[in-house]
């Protein structure tokens, strides 16, 4: 058992706090987004359902888990200089920026999507946002893992 | 990792699961609140149950892992104050949760019963069903509970 997670100086619980709270809303967000374009069959009001949920849901969350993040790493001190940082936290940072690269190109092409749908043209784009979205969401369970069991 | 690492990195996961649903209801709540036609109610119910999976998947693998670990985690014991908390926080929330789908599915049933009469137009009866308050206060109430949970699984207070 980690021992990290037992002895856990008060000093760290409320960047922690917004940490994992940030990222369960993240990935609330993404399972609302996905599923409801998912489920959309073509019917615009969820396919802007799903949009509004990665743009007003995940991307606060993304914020408020990166922010959180980078305060309980410093917290930490993993982001000393010289100090090597542990394998999970290697992949959490990976995860995190990364997938914060491919959220917002999810929404840049949801977006345009969402305004084509006002054109009355294709949802095409918005197919796009939903292979992401899920791409996202299996990238962050595997940042929980990661993050939570802590492998060597 | 060893199996109590891998036990706390599921539990872990169950929770991302159970708020994942919660946050998945928020946006159906909304959503639901402008709702007045039989078809584009019934038309949620693939989302719902993407929702009930993820709380479901989540209430019993935080419960049932969350107990496991208070066993077999040498610095922690199952009468601890912050143990006791969640676990009667976690009983609230279902319960609160439970009522929550029966106040929503009031409208899902009703849009079923409108579209086998072969109403399909805007009712306004649905479109009360669909705005709930108590269903609003419910759901509010359910993510209080998990946001407690939260804090408490953090900041383990009196441990």
């Amino acid at each position: 058992m980690t021992v990290l997670a037992a002895i856990r100086p008060d000093s760290w619980n409320f960047p922690l706090f917004l940490h994992v709270l940030g990222a369960m809303i993240l990935v609330g967000g993404l399972l609302a987004g996905a599923s409801s374009l998912g489920f959309a069959r073509g019917d615009v009001r969820f396919l802007r359902l799903g949009y509004w949920s990665l743009l007003a849901v995940s991307l606060p969350g993304w914020v408020l888990m990166r922010a959180g993040g980078e305060w309980i790493a410093s917290k930490e001190g993993w982001t000393k200089k010289g100090v090597p940082s542990p394998t999970w936290l290697d992949i959490g940072f990976l995860l995190a920026d990364v997938g914060g690269l491919i959220l917002l190109l999810s929404l840049v092409a949801g977006g345009f999507g969402v305004y084509r749908l006002r054109a009355g043209k294709g949802a095409g784009l918005l197919q796009v946002t939903l292979v992401l979205s899920v791409v996202l969401l299996g990238a962050y369970l595997v940042a929980v893992w990661a993050m939570a069991g802590k492998p060597a | 990792m060893s199996f109590d690492d891998w036990a706390l990195a599921v539990h872990v996961l169950s929770a991302f699961a159970y708020v994942g649903g919660v946050v998945l209801f928020w946006a159906l709540v909304v959503a639901v609140r402008r709702e007045d036609t039989p078809e584009g109610t019934i038309r949620m119910e693939p989302i719902v149950k993407v929702g009930n999976a993820a709380v479901g998947i989540g209430a019993v693998g935080t419960l049932v892992l969350g107990i496991w670990l208070a066993f077999s985690v040498g610095s922690y014991a199952i009468w601890d104050f912050w143990i006791i908390a969640a676990l009667v926080l976690w009983a609230v929330s279902a319960a609160l949760g439970q009522r929550t789908g029966a106040a929503y599915m009031q409208g899902m049933n009703k849009a079923k019963e409108l579209e086998k009469a072969g109403q399909a137009g805007p009712s306004s009866e649905l479109l009360v069903l669909n705005r709930t308050s108590s269903g609003v206060v419910l759901h509010s109430l359910v993510s209080v509970a998990a946001l407690l949970l939260l804090l408490d699984m953090i900041f383990k207070p009196w441990a």
